[in-house]
């Protein structure tokens, strides 16, 4: 029972990072129906920007904290940079060619992304300086550190602020609309070039912020930890239902939760043939699973494709 | 392409001398590139059918490659003592890999491509997780050593053969059996492409919607041109693990599928020779790049862009600038460039599917949008 509570916390706290970066793609996926390869890449670029920043700042007596968000602060324009850049540059100019084309070019935005970082911070692994203390707390048998009970409020105190964001605002009703039908959203005076960039530089500024908590709960950055952790999110995002926000929220937790009960049990149920190494293999099995069942998510409609 | 037969003789006596003529001119190390070249071309010929043919992403196109080596790798080396003969391995690999891909484009081929590019990109990293920790049959990170060299009964392409007096090297003999064998993957693909099956991914590829209303089983075409692709790859992979001698993680990178996506995308996606050229020039290309890290530590007296970074940061700057600038690659088929170049009144294009109508519509509202816009 002990090991199921621990596994439900960090599942929650891991699930909680999966679904900043899920809201990202499914934002994307919403409005202009493209899986944005690129979009853990900037994750990526978020969270060594923010490793660049917390090492300079690690040894001059501040508090942890504040070094934290000295990083968030500097990743978070750096990364919105990015994702305006990358929408301008690869995809703006794809919006009417064939599909396979914007697909194609955000692979190849997302290996440039993945080989430049490698350039600027080489190909190993960096170590985050550890600026907070991790000081556990008891919860009924489980352990919950500082650093996984301030990944939770960050998470969860944005994903409500994006809620109020889309639902409630001027902007969010533009980007509903443009969500909708883009034609008649123009029709109706919305700047949909504008909703378009806007999305984009959301999604990257929670790529941000999910990049620096990703550094400093694991204490490593590589040029390469975009990869698995945006295939993830991503699968986060088609389990809750893409496209669909409270979807890719709760994919997110459910993800995160699934993956590290599988981790805590899959080397006991398994009598050590398939050990925690596998449990990459066992969110990807969820993906295809979740396609073959239910394609839609478990919060998506089901929805005709339109012709 | 219109040759004459002259023409034709001409082009393959300099194909049959070209081991020669490379090994006077350059050394025997580009021979074993020229190899290696001729391998990217039949991979990239396989991925054709699934891009260009039927317009579905492969992005983990390399998993099919890694399949059909490991087998030739287990089959055929002291790892289990196992000796297969090539020709049983040959079909086994194809085989194999054809399931495997009809068993990863089953789920996802009744979807958006979307769905499939993602599932294959997540599914060329599983196979690497595979290869890494099942030690005992996949010898793990190390790979596996002293694979069988590809023969055909008792001759051995390895050996040093003797031919009217000539001393043949294995990387000769090699070269044969590849010029043959893409010769054949080019003859088939032509075939396929003027088939009534390359018809029907032509009309998928260009219009999915319209396809299905003209009676096409659009989900099994697509399974048959993506376990197609597998199969090519497949048997590109047994060649491979024979020819190399080993096998290990390390060959089957995402940047591998990458690189050969950038190949077929490059030489322009659907036809045979530009893919070929830019197989050939991709192939090539990372021997160009090998100077420059020998420059940089002699002006600099430190490698400050490795080489291989710098190689990989190209070909995916190269798959941006083509889809933007070129979409129909270096060498396109006539009847791509009339598709993708017609006059702006032609609107919507062939190219176009229904969705891009109403974006269509969208580009140009916002000028007149805009002034209403707080």
């Amino acid at each position: 029972m002990d090991i199921f509570l621990q596994q439900l916390v960090n599942g929650l706290v891991q699930g909680s990072i999966y679904a900043l970066v899920a809201l990202g793609y499914t934002m994307v996926y919403g409005i202009i129906e493209l899986v944005n390869f690129a979009h853990g890449e900037v994750v990526m670029v978020g969270a060594l920007v923010s490793l660049s920043v917390i090492q300079r700042l690690a040894d001059r007596g501040l508090s942890g904290w504040g070094v934290i968000a000295a990083g968030i602060l500097v990743s978070i324009p750096a990364c919105m940079a990015l994702g305006f850049a990358i929408e301008r540059v690869a995809y703006r100019p794809l919006r009417r060619a064939p599909r396979l084309a914007p697909l194609i070019s955000a692979i190849g935005v997302s290996i440039a992304l993945q080989q430049l970082a490698a350039l600027i911070w080489g190909r190993n692994f960096l170590h985050y300086p550890e600026v907070v203390a991790r000081t556990p707390f008891h919860l009924g048998g489980a352990v919950i550190t500082e650093v996984q009970l301030v990944i939770l409020a960050t998470a969860a105190l944005l994903m409500a602020g994006l809620w109020f964001l889309v639902q409630r605002t001027r902007l969010g009703r533009a980007m509903r609309a443009t969500a909708q039908n883009p034609a008649v959203a123009g029709l109706m005076g919305v700047d949909v070039d504008r909703i378009i960039a806007t999305t984009f530089l959301i999604g990257s500024a929670l790529a941000a912020v999910a990049g620096t908590l990703v550094g400093t709960y694991y204490n490593v950055g590589n040029h390469t930890m975009g990869f698995l952790l945006g295939m993830k999110a991503f699968t986060a995002a088609v389990l809750g239902g893409i496209g669909n926000l409270q979807g890719a929220m709760l994919g997110g937790l459910l993800l995160g939760v699934i993956e590290n009960l599988g981790a805590g049990y899959l080397g006991n149920l398994t009598g050590g043939v398939i050990g925690s190494n596998y449990s990459d293999v066992l969110s990807f099995l969820m993906l295809v699973a979740v396609l073959v069942l239910r394609p839609s998510g478990l919060l998506g409609e089901r929805s005709a494709e339109k012709v | 392409m219109k040759l004459g037969r002259r023409g034709w003789l001409l082009g393959a006596a300099l194909l049959l001398a070209l081991p020669l003529l490379t090994d006077l001119g350059l050394g025997r190390s580009w021979v074993r590139l020229l190899d290696f070249a001729l391998l990217y071309t039949m991979l990239a010929l396989g991925l054709n059918i699934v891009v260009g043919y039927a317009g579905l992403l492969d992005l983990g196109y390399v998993a099919f490659y890694a399949v059909g080596a490991y087998l030739y790798a287990i089959l055929a080396s002291p790892q289990f003592a196992l000796h297969w003969p090539l020709w049983a391995l040959l079909p086994v690999g194809a085989l194999v890999a054809a399931s495997v891909g009809a068993l990863l484009g089953a789920p996802t081929l009744g979807l958006r491509g979307d769905y499939l590019a993602i599932v294959t990109m997540g599914f060329g990293e599983i196979i690497r997780i595979f290869m890494r920790n099942l030690t005992p049959l996949t010898g793990g990170p190390a790979g596996i050593d002293g694979i069988d060299a590809l023969a055909v009964g008792s001759f051995s392409f390895a050996d040093t053969h003797r031919l009217l007096g000539w001393s043949l090297p294995g990387l000769y003999s090699y070269y044969f059996l590849f010029l043959a064998l893409t010769a054949l993957i080019v003859l088939m693909s032509r075939r396929l492409e003027d088939s009534r099956i390359g018809r029907a991914w032509a009309a998928i590829r260009e219009d999915e919607v319209a396809a299905r209303s003209m009676g096409l089983n659009t989900r099994n075409l697509k399974l048959l041109a993506f376990s197609m692709g597998a199969t090519f790859g497949g048997i590109s992979g047994v060649l491979f693990a024979g020819f190399q001698g080993f096998v290990s993680p390390e060959s089957f990178t995402m940047g591998e599928s990458v690189m050969i996506l950038c190949m077929v995308v490059l030489g322009g996606m659907g036809h045979i020779y530009g893919v070929i050229l830019g197989a050939l020039l991709l192939a090539i290309l990372p021997e160009a790049f090998r100077p420059l890290a020998q420059l940089q530590q002699s002006a600099l007296g430190q490698v400050w862009l490795d080489p291989a970074n710098l190689r990989m940061l190209l070909f995916a700057i190269a798959l941006v600038a083509v889809m933007v600038l070129r979409p129909e690659g270096l060498w396109p088929s006539p009847v791509r460039r009339r598709e993708l170049h017609t006059p702006r009144g032609g609107e919507p294009g062939p190219g176009d599917d229904g969705d891009s109508d109403d974006e269509g519509a969208d580009g140009e509202l916002p000028a007149a949008a805009g002034g209403a816009t707080p």
